[in-house]
């Protein structure tokens, strides 16, 4: 049933759909109404799960990881500084491959303090062995986490779910909510294979002495990475169900496309009308939208751009001394590859800055003179700053 | 060894193959004539390293010198007493 929801609403709703278990959580803006949310369907009833407020995200994941152990469905949210607070719990989550799944309502990290959007926290923790999916609009958001769900469960590996704060966490818009149980069906209970359970103990995150410590990290990475087949059949078994699937990528006018824009979360949605503009004249010019963020989809993106004469991509985050953390990967995808485009990075929206078609249009005119050219003068940009800040020596 | 999903152990009881006696700088020994059995030091003990009895045993191959028994003995019946000497 169709239904007008906050992408925060989304996302509570879609963690009640999959009749999650144990939920913690600290409250974080713009990640709040989600935990509000889900608290109320526990009060009210609507939701049989257990609740736990602690005194902060490094609780929360603690909590979560705890009752994932013992094989509860589980459930958190958070933003900003409260991931950079779970961040060493993140890696023993992914470390004792406990399906956790959690949305993270992208916000800026603080220093200057910032509450609004942008992706420099779920970037931060890229490594910590926990796949990432990036939403577009609130139908990806509640539709994500019901597969991440299924991810999770049937990888052994935990999942964020990151979408981008304000622009999607307070936004509403038409969400199709699914029916319970079609929901059922395609998520059925779940079990861990070794639960903590008195009756059959086990010891969990042993000390992994250097005999083998390195081998139980490459079997991490080697989960993580296979996990891309995994997520695309899951995409497509939602989609089988409930009509809609995302894939890792998504191409928007891309096939024959010169000059290709790639980014991820909301600033598809903006890139879109865009592209559609420059198509009406003609100019050739596409959108390669990233979903899967982690594990990154190689393939699939060389499959995508080899063809175009420059990519630009666009992201809010940086990591600061190298480029975009988004920009670093796809321009590695290519390294062994003859065929490959110019590679251009625009850092944009950061702290909630708008990123307007406008700057889109600024983005898509340098990579369009880089394609003609052949030349890149400069790998990595900013768009839209207010003052010539960039390449100014700092006055001591 | 076969390494599990998540580096899981799943065979109980394992703990006793860590022979944690090898850390000890510091070992504790037991003044037989101040012991009264009460157990303090069994409780607090953190490995399976000093017995209950009069006079406590203590089990050189897991005690790890930690000196918690020593510190909570109500009767100063233990002395902690550097590893090579007495
Ligand atoms: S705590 Fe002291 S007195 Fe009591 S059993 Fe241990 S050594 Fe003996
Ligand atoms: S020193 Fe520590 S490990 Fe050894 S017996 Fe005393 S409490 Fe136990």
């Amino acid at each position: 049933m169709k239904q007008i929801l906050t992408g925060n609403e989304a996302a509570a709703i879609a963690a009640k759909l999959a009749r999650v278990k144990v939920i913690s959580a600290y409250p974080i803006t713009p990640q709040t109404a989600i935990v509000e949310k889900l608290a109320e369907f526990v009060a009210d009833g609507e939701l049989e799960a257990e609740f736990m407020k602690v005194e902060s995200e490094h609780s929360a994941m603690s909590a979560c990881i705890g009752a994932a152990a013992a094989g509860a469905r589980t459930f958190t949210a958070t933003s900003s500084q409260g991931l950079m607070l779970m961040s060493e719990m993140l890696y023993i989550a992914s470390g004792l491959r406990l399906p956790v799944v959690m949305a993270n309502a992208n916000r800026a990290l603080s220093s200057p303090l910032n509450i609004w959007c942008d992706q420099q926290d779920s970037m931060a923790v890229r490594d910590s062995g926990w796949v990432q999916l990036y939403c577009e609009d609130n139908q990806e958001i509640l539709d994500s986490i019901l597969q991440a769900y299924r991810v999770a469960e049937e990888l052994l590996l935990p999942v964020m779910v990151c979408f981008d704060g304000y622009i999607l966490s307070h936004t509403a818009e038409p969400v199709d909510v699914p029916e319970q149980g079609e929901v059922d069906k395609f998520l059925p209970p779940y079990e861990l294979p070794h639960p903590l359970d008195p009756e059959r103990p086990v010891t969990m995150g042993p000390v992994g002495v250097p005999e083998y410590y390195q081998e139980i990290r490459c079997m991490l990475q080697e989960a993580v990475r296979v996990a891309e087949d995994k997520i695309a059949e899951i995409d497509r078994a939602f989609g089988r169900r409930f009509g809609r699937r995302y894939g890792l990528i998504e191409r928007y006018r891309s096939d024959d496309a010169e000059v290709v824009l790639l980014t991820l979360g909301s600033l598809s949605g903006t890139a879109r009308g865009l592209i559609d503009r420059y198509r009406k004249r003609g100019e050739k010019v596409g959108l390669v939208k990233l979903r899967v963020f982690r594990p990154f989809p190689f393939g699939e993106l060389i499959d995508a751009l080899g063809h175009a004469k420059a990519v630009a991509v666009l992201e809010k985050d940086v990591s600061l001394g190298s480029g975009g953390a988004l920009f670093i990967d796809a321009a590695a995808a290519f390294i062994d590859v003859a065929r490959r485009p110019l590679m251009l990075n625009f850092i944009c929206g950061l702290g909630g800055r708008d990123v307007t078609q406008l700057d889109i249009r600024e983005a898509i005119r340098v990579a369009g003179r880089a394609a003609e050219t052949g030349v890149v003068r400069r790998a990595v940009r900013w768009l839209g700053l207010r003052e010539k800040i960039v390449g100014l020596r700092p006055k001591l | 060894m076969r390494i599990t999903v998540g580096a899981i152990v799943t065979d109980a009881g394992n703990t006793a193959q860590t022979e944690t006696g090898s850390w000890r700088t510091f070992r504790p020994v037991v003044d037989a004539k101040k012991c009264t059995g009460c157990g303090i030091c069994w409780i607090f003990c953190p490995e399976p390293a000093i017995g209950e009895g009069k006079p406590a045993v203590v089990d050189y191959k897991y005690c790890k010198g930690c000196g918690i028994c020593a510190n909570e003995c109500p009767f100063k019946a233990i002395t902690m007493v550097p590893e090579g000497r007495g």
